[in-house]
């Protein structure tokens, strides 16, 4: 059953489509990561799920109601914000106490003095107090509860801003970049810490950034988002491995994933040196077509004489790995190449090499970016060089 | 060396400083020598600070009792109280939905609220002025306090210091259940102390010293503030009694300068602060 489910959300300022339809399903207890460059709409996706902006069509259902209609304080999600938010005057402990303060306490208990002798607003206080406390322990920020967000570090104001959406157990959780603000350590660190909450907690959460490692790293499932649509949802291995978009393939990987533009003959096949792909069981002839690779499939060995030649221009060394680019000399693109330390030991920048593809890694995208099956044909290559 | 040459540069500022404060204080200590010097002294030809003969309680004496000094200082507090808790009740929201609301009027009240700023009270004066005779409010506590419970000012000065509060902090008021007006007094109003007290000073002082409007408004003495009271004062009893005159005047700045000596540091962290941010 799905606790989440967005359908054919639209939004535009002033003319500019920002969200071109996207729809997503979230499952219980899921964690979603919505990942995509700067300005591809996925911030503003999860404004329009918390009811902070309003989309202009679609339809966002939560625990199996709609609640487009509804203010952000009825759509029971909790938010922590890229800047945690936290208010200034306020302690730590209060801060956290507020969500259920404002949820659980009546107007009139609210007010100061005259609150404090109504019936019934001690019992509630003293309740709200040991949750607050409760939370506090399991984020480990008990010794902090008395300080103000203005005397505590980063990382501290992060775990407060989570203890306040967590502690009024939310339908749905929604997180905006909540770790870009922390130093690169540290973050490595809170990533674990999150998905250990999550797991904990069980609530479906929505979690946007623009790091791909964390999306993958963290996520059930990867929603891709460039230009305002939802190109991909996959989990991290399938959306890696399979991208449906040369898109998708680019935004995720590190380095880069290579791209090639060439072309399919009149039966459909594309020819990239000792590479032989049939393009969409060969319903693809003569086109434009966008040749992809990752490239831990790219080997460079230094021979230089093969089908498939190139000149090695620049090396990175990253400790347990190695990163080559070199020139691919029949049409001057650069390819790059990504192999354990060992592999590389034997190139130097300028040596030519050759380039080699794993045959059943390569993807082929049509002209427009979406994916197009292939089948490598080492075999017929092969009888075809003979017979020619 | 380097610390001689900073000393001598302490020395050049401290030195312009302190006559930049002797010109400004010049009036006030020549009040505060006057209001200790008899008749004959003020008018002879001689000028010395310090009163040769000491009449600090005949002139204070003749001041508190000859006018009703408690009146003044009452209706001054009053007016002022009044005007400032309105200008503040108004503006704050106001502010906050221009600043942080997004709706179509908004372009417009700006629009408003600029051209507010360039109107001086000089030129609405009469026609306000009319239309309260014909309501026949004047000599009245609405008379003075209704033409500035609106301050375009204060909505300009907080709006200013509001644009800059971020909207993530208003964003998650909202997720965690508060309502704009809610919003408003537990979230804005608390973080917003520098500017209200930076306001503060520029209404109270501008009120408490305002001679024109109630002139204007009120020819019953009962609703004098304190500066149109002196001025009845100069009328009607004192004359040429400079004296107890600058007594007088003596005992209705006291307020405004102790209370800002005692909060010195809140007044100039405030300036400062909404000064810094726009």
């Amino acid at each position: 059953m799905s606790v989440l489910s967005l359908d054919g959300i639209t939004k535009s300022y002033g003319g500019n489509a920002i969200l071109k339809g996207v729809s997503l399903e979230a499952e219980v207890g899921e964690f979603i990561a919505l990942v995509g460059p700067s300005g591809c709409g996925k911030s503003t996706l999860l404004r329009i799920v918390a009811g902070l902006d309003h989309g202009d069509t679609g339809e966002i259902v939560i625990g199996g109601r709609s609640v487009v209609r509804k203010a952000a304080a009825d759509r029971n999600v909790a938010m922590v914000f890229q800047s945690y938010a936290l208010y200034p005057h306020l302690t730590a402990g209060e801060n956290i106490a507020v969500p259920l303060a404002m949820r659980r306490l009546t107007a009139a208990q609210r007010l100061p003095f005259v609150g404090n002798v109504l019936p019934g607003q001690k019992q509630i206080r003293t309740d709200i107090q040991r949750q607050v406390k409760e939370m506090a322990l399991a984020l480990k920020i008990d010794h902090l509860l008395d300080r103000k967000p203005g005397q505590m570090s980063g990382g501290q104001r992060q775990r407060v801003a989570l203890a306040r959406a967590m502690v009024r157990r939310p339908a749905v959780f929604l997180m905006d970049e909540p770790l870009s603000n922390l130093d690169a350590n540290l973050r490595v660190h809170a990533r674990g810490e999150i998905v250990d909450l999550h797991r904990r907690a069980g609530v479906p959460t929505l979690y946007v950034t623009h790091d791909q490692s964390e999306a993958l790293s963290m996520a059930d499932r990867v929603a891709v988002m460039i230009g305002g649509n939802l190109l991909q949802l996959a989990n991290p291995k399938e959306i890696y491995d399979n991208p449906s978009h040369v898109e998708v393939a680019r935004f995720l990987g590190q380095p880069k994933i290579n791209v090639v533009e060439t072309r399919t003959d009149a039966a459909g096949i594309v020819r990239f040196g000792d590479l032989v792909l049939m393009a969409n069981r060969g319903q693809a002839p003569d086109a434009p077509v966008k040749l992809a690779v990752r490239p831990e499939f790219v080997r460079f060995s230094p021979q230089g004489a093969g089908r498939l030649s190139a000149r090695v221009e620049r090396m990175e060394f990253l400790g347990s790995e190695v990163i080559v680019h070199a020139r691919l000399d029949a049409i001057g693109e650069v390819m790059t190449s990504k192999s354990a330390p060992a592999e590389a030991a034997s190139l130097a920048i300028g040596q030519p090499v050759d380039v080699e593809i794993m045959p059943e890694r390569a993807m082929l995208f049509d002209h427009e970016g979406a994916r197009l099956p292939a089948e490598p044909l080492a075999v017929a290559a092969t009888r075809e060089k003979i017979h020619g | 060396m380097i610390t001689n040459a900073l000393s001598v540069a302490r020395i050049v500022r401290l030195a312009v400083l302190s006559l930049g404060a002797l010109l400004f204080l010049a009036p006030y200590i020549f009040m505060v020598s006057t209001a200790g010097k008899a008749q004959s002294e003020i008018f002879s030809s001689s000028l010395s600070l310090i009163p040769e003969q000491w009449s600090y309680i005949e002139n204070f004496s003749k001041a508190l009792s000859r006018v009703s000094m408690t009146t003044l200082l009452f209706n001054g507090v009053v007016v002022c109280a009044l005007i400032f808790v309105i200008q503040i009740v108004v503006a704050i929201p106001c502010a906050y939905a221009m600043a942080k609301l997004k709706f179509r009027a908004a372009r417009a009240m700006m629009v408003l609220v600029m051209l507010g700023l360039l109107v001086p009270i000089h030129a609405t004066a009469l026609p306000i002025y009319v239309a309260f005779d014909k309501l026949s409010v004047l000599n009245s506590y609405a008379a003075l306090v209704a033409p500035f419970s609106i301050s375009v000012f204060a909505i300009f000065l907080f709006l200013q210091f509001f644009r800059a509060m971020p909207d993530d902090l208003i964003h998650a008021a909202r997720l965690d259940g508060m309502s704009e007006a809610g919003i408003v007094a537990r979230v804005i109003v608390p973080n917003a102390w520098p500017a209200i007290t930076a306001f503060a000073i520029f209404s109270v002082v501008a009120h408490w010293n305002d001679l024109f409007w109630p002139l204007i408004v009120v020819t019953n003495q009962d609703y004098a503030t304190p500066p149109l009271g002196l001025l009845f004062f100069r009328a009607a009893e004192a004359g040429d009694d400079y004296g107890a005159l600058m007594a007088a005047t003596l005992i209705i700045t006291l307020p405004l300068v102790s209370a800002f000596l005692l909060a010195q540091k809140r007044f100039v962290e405030g300036i400062t602060m909404t000064g810094l941010k726009g």
